[in-house]
């Protein structure tokens, strides 16, 4: 991928991130996040991960995604409204940000073995979806079921906690 | 073109928005769209690293087994975690974390 197409889907990305925290409206939070996951499946795509790119698009933006909003408009929430800051509390979550984007700068500029570019890979028979198939379903088959077990729990736990009561 | 540096950084980003919208902000379904962010910073460091560590012309494909398994742990938290917030909100009639002190010392 060009370096200006991947500039450009960073900072898209980055763009839609802030707007979901800055926004005050829950909906306009959660379509920019759409938007911002879009953003990263398309540089997973720019890393040759096109099978993650589009899970990302199916799970995140098309799943994840309207649970959220079918929450927000359940609880018919509202612009939040503005109340008084908490001054000291704002104050050390910028020091704690910034302060981590300093560490940030700092390893990635110091990180000598990461200025190297991508190496080339090989144009196979089989495409990425099928290595990731082989992977998950050969060496990883007992992971595999374990999270078929945790997503049947996950949801038998989400239809016990939206019971009315509790017995 | 650009270098692993280049997405670790983004990803550094992207985790920092998450972590601002966590510590800034105090409607809770916000805070947990701003966790979403700071799992999918992680994720996209993952697949850079893999494209990063080729073996024998590929990429590492172990590492995004390891970001599918993320995903769908991901999606089974979501639906929990907004689970929790509905008996949250049918308990108290509030998002809003302030409202919601009564396990605060």
């Amino acid at each position: 991928m060009p370096t200006a197409l991947f500039w450009i889907f960073v900072i898209f990305m980055l763009f839609f991130g802030v707007m979901v925290v800055v926004n005050r409206n829950p909906v306009a939070s959660a379509m920019s996040l759409v938007v911002c996951f879009l953003g990263l499946a398309a540089l997973y795509i720019s890393l040759d991960a096109f099978f993650l790119g589009v899970i990302q698009i199916l799970v995140y933006a098309g799943a994840v995604m309207v649970l959220f909003l079918f929450i927000i408009m359940l609880l018919d929430l509202k612009a939040e409204q503005r109340r008084h800051f908490n001054l000291i509390a704002m104050f050390g979550g910028i020091v704690v940000v910034v302060l981590f984007v300093k560490v940030l700068f700092d390893v990635c500029y110091g990180f000598q073995g990461g200025n190297a570019v991508f190496p080339a890979i090989h144009n196979t028979e089989h495409g990425d979806t099928w290595q990731v198939g082989m992977a998950l379903f050969q060496q990883y088959k007992l992971p595999l079921q374990m999270i078929g077990a945790l997503v049947v729990v996950a949801s038998v736990g989400a239809v016990l906690l939206s019971k009315r009561e509790l017995k | 073109m650009a270098t692993l540096n280049d997405y670790l950084l983004a990803s550094g980003l992207l985790f920092t928005v998450g972590f601002a919208g966590v510590l800034l902000r105090r409607n809770i379904i916000i805070i947990f769209m701003a966790l979403e962010l700071m799992l999918n910073a992680a994720n996209l460091s993952l697949v850079g690293f893999s494209r990063f560590h080729t073996h024998a012309g590929l990429p590492d494909y172990n590492a995004q087994v390891l970001v599918f398994f993320i995903i769908t742990v991901a999606a089974a938290e979501v639906t929990v975690g907004l689970a929790v917030i509905v008996a949250l909100f049918r308990a108290k009639q509030t998002t809003h974390i302030e409202d919601l002190n009564s396990l605060k010392f």
